[in-house]
């Protein structure tokens, strides 16, 4: 695979590709030396125009158990507000012989934009683009949701008929549109539940069922899987809704609503977290939630990302 | 350089062939088999003739936006693409809200002689939307502003809009509304709608265009004046400006050539080209948009042409600038979506885009009838040849075209302004001739006038 831009793009076999390789990442994990040689040799840039400790050291993490040197580019202050331009950065980024990319952007279609534009021959990773896509949060949601159902036979496995319920402001969400695409691929059956001010007006391409009502919600679908989304504190100043007390008792997952579960649902997030707003301490921090499974596995899926996009056959694109 | 043309075996808008003999800027003979003593010929067997075009809504840049254009340079551009005279919108740096700013527009486009330069005035200071700009100054002025607009912003507070409607309206003049809803479209990037969730692009929803275009006919109505919108992009607004007009609201409508072809769709590629504001809309808008200018809910094609610099434009989606580069192309989208597709004929065409425009626009002696001793502005149009659209078919500075690499229909061969070529063979005339023969023609209109003070030479002198 070339790029990584989107999820939109992977087939099911691409998609169960970089999910069983993700499996043999993990593993090297487990093992004394948590160090594999693939990439030595290979520079990786990770550009951030977005402050993202958390999916920056994932990545960084990630490059480094591959054996590949790593140079952290905080290009923070986009091109609109001042500095160098997208253009610029990546020659300069080209001319120091980065052989991958892995990009964070407020503007959503800038690693689009960047793969389609010629600056650089890099491979680029999607590292999250505005409010587009964040394509390896989405798959290591599915990779985590792949071991939780079936353990150890995962390999090859995909998610038919699992029902993932996806909470929260999924108008301004990356999350959300990637994995909508790609568990839609998987096969699993996917439900947004949010106020309508935080849903897009026409969410016919996004290949999901929408429903207001969360605990109308969770009656009717019973979902295998709960992935509540974080809510930016500026939503509330924009008038998305009233206030965080309203929006909690609404379409946050709190005590007595977490325990209206079924059983075996498992509860997802993408972190960081809000706690006592989206999410309560007693669904956090219970078995049943995945937070902690879902960082350790984004090293593994990121790993499997950037060992497809920089060590196989390029040309083979997903 | 000659000023006696005759043009040879052009076919009119209604079908009859005929010899034009141009003299002095006037249609001095019409009929076949004119004599060519004492004149340059061109050769239009085959190619049709229409009144030379006039563009309601151009950016020319200049002043403050020379990187982009030029006076000059979107003269050219205009000449281009078949027109002689063009209507330059006011967001200029400094903006064009004083009588100082309009007249040297207006002395620029004399001076570079494509084209018929009518400088349109901001409605308010400094295109902010507070207060009212020196409008009667501007009306008063050797260029005699007729039109006012803010475009490119909208005056979305109703007062101002009110004053604003009958303010214009003590001086005969017309507001040029850009109709968008602020509070409705922060953030927006491209048309609301199913596309703009999947790729994650703020969304400038139709209803912000609709509603202010329902408030702003309403107000027309109550005040008795006269309103023109900008660039109407979607169904919705078509039904609203249709609606105002069987209720006898004095209001005109323009549609540009790429809400006539383009859809959002093209928007997927995040190719900042496609990025202009009103966004591309749906199919079914495209559709409204081509039968509301064939039925004349929308009276004109007006292009927006906006040029931007190539850096303005080489960037990530959001950072990029709106607009899209459209007078060398104008003729052929309109050929192509409104002619090709049997919604009008040849005379229409006229119509929308010379003889209406130039009446909302009041920009004398152009949108004329072809006739002995009128103006001789006048467009030479090859229908039976197909083009692929590229750099080398735009004559002005920027190059954010989105017909690059398109086949289009189509191409002007030749165009007079005051009876002098500015396009001949369908190559642009080269500026210091065109520049030459501006300046004759000022100097003949010095003489006959017998009062060198008030003549617009001065103008065209430098200052």
């Amino acid at each position: 695979m070339r790029h990584l831009l989107s999820t939109a793009d992977l087939s099911r076999d691409d998609a169960l590709r970089v999910l069983d390789v993700s499996e043999d990442m993990a593993d090297v994990a487990t093992r004394q030396v948590k160090k594999l040689p693939t990439l030595r040799g290979t520079t990786v840039v990770n550009l951030f125009y977005e402050d993202s400790t958390r999916t920056r050291i994932s990545f960084e993490a990630a490059a480094k158990r591959l054996s590949a040197d790593v140079i952290n580019f905080a290009a923070k202050g986009s091109s609109v507000s001042k500095g160098e331009s997208l253009k610029d950065t990546a020659q300069t980024l080209a001319a120091m012989g980065a052989d991958g990319i892995v990009i964070r952007h407020p503007s959503s279609g800038a690693p689009r934009v960047l793969a389609d534009s010629g600056w650089v021959e890099a491979g680029i990773v999607n590292a999250g683009d505005g409010t587009h896509e964040h394509p390896t949060q989405a798959l290591l949601d599915a990779f985590t949701m792949r071991r939780r159902v079936h353990g150890a036979a995962s390999r090859g496995r995909d998610l038919d008929g699992l029902e993932v319920m996806i909470v929260g402001d999924i108008l301004h969400s990356r999350v959300a549109r990637s994995n909508a695409w790609l568990l839609r691929t998987l096969g699993a059956r996917v439900t947004v539940v949010a106020p309508p001010t935080l849903l897009p007006v026409d969410l016919s391409r996004l290949g999901v069922a929408v429903r207001y009502d969360l605990d109308d919600a969770i009656r009717e679908v019973r979902p295998d899987v709960v992935m509540m989304l974080r809510i930016q504190q500026e939503r509330m100043n924009e008038a998305f809704f009233p206030n965080a007390r309203e929006y909690a008792g609404s379409w946050g997952l709190g005590a007595a609503r977490f325990a209206s579960l079924p059983p075996e649902t498992i509860v997802m997030h993408p972190g960081p977290m809000n706690r006592g707003l989206e999410i309560s301490d007693e669904a956090a921090d219970s078995p049943r939630s995945t937070v902690r499974d879902q960082v350790a596995n984004g090293v593994a899926v990121r790993m499997a990302v950037l060992y497809l996009t920089l060590a196989g056959d390029r040309e083979d694109s997903l | 350089m000659t000023t006696t043309h005759l043009i040879r075996a052009a076919e009119t808008v209604d079908g009859t062939r005929t010899d034009v003999l141009v003299r002095d800027g006037v249609v001095v003979e019409l009929g076949p088999g004119l004599s060519s003593a004492g004149a340059s010929v061109v050769d239009a067997d085959g190619l049709l003739l229409l009144p030379g075009l006039v563009d309601l809504h151009t950016h020319l840049r200049e002043p403050g936006g020379e990187g982009s254009e030029t006076v000059l340079s979107g003269s050219r551009a205009a000449a281009a693409g078949g027109y002689t005279a063009v209507n330059a919108m006011a967001n200029s740096s400094p903006v064009a809200d004083t009588a100082g700013v309009v007249e040297q527009v207006q002395a620029l486009g004399d001076r570079a002689g494509y084209v018929t330069v009518r400088p349109i005035g901001a409605v308010s200071q400094g295109l902010a939307g507070t207060h009212l700009s020196e409008i009667g100054a501007m009306a008063r002025s050797r260029a005699a502003v007729r039109v006012f607009s803010d475009d490119g912003h909208c005056v979305s507070d109703p007062l101002l809009m009110r004053r604003a409607l009958e303010y214009v309206k003590g001086f005969g003049g017309v507001l040029a509304q850009h109709a968008q809803e602020p509070r409705l479209t922060v953030g927006a990037q491209m048309n609301e709608g199913a596309l703009s969730a999947e790729l994650g692009l703020g969304g400038w929803p139709a209803v912000a265009e609709e509603s202010i275009i329902a408030r702003d006919v309403l107000l027309a109505d109550h005040v008795g004046a006269r309103l023109h919108v900008c660039h109407v992009s979607t169904a919705g607004s078509v039904e609203v400006i249709r609606w105002a007009k069987s209720r006898g609201i004095d209001v005109t409508a323009e549609v540009t050539p790429h809400h006539l072809l383009l859809t959002e769709e093209l928007v997927a590629s995040y190719d900042s080209r496609y990025k202009v504001n009103p966004p591309l809309r749906r199919q079914e808008d495209v559709d409204a948009l081509r039968a509301a200018l064939a039925d004349g809910t929308v009276d004109i094609v007006a292009t927006d042409h906006a040029p931007h610099t190539s850096e303005a434009k080489c960037c990530e989606w959001d950072a990029a600038a709106n607009g899209m580069v459209g007078l060398e192309s104008a003729l052929s989208v309109v050929h192509r979506t409104m002619v090709d597709t049997g919604l009008l004929g040849w005379a229409d065409v006229a119509r929308v885009m010379s003889i209406a425009p130039a009446a909302i626009g009041q920009v004398a002696g152009h949108g004329r009838p072809l006739a002995v001793g009128e103006p001789a502005e006048l467009t030479l149009y090859d229908r039976d040849v197909t083009r692929t659209f590229a750099t080398e078919h735009l004559a002005g500075k920027s190059r954010n075209s989105p017909y690059l690499g398109l086949e289009l229909p189509g191409r002007v061969q030749a165009t007079f302004h005051h009876g002098y070529a500015t396009v001949l063979d369908g190559e642009v005339v080269d500026a210091p001739t065109v520049a030459r023969a501006a300046e004759t023609v000022a100097a003949r209109a010095v003489l006959a006038a017998g009062e060198p003070a008030s003549a617009d030479a001065e103008g065209a002198t430098s200052r």
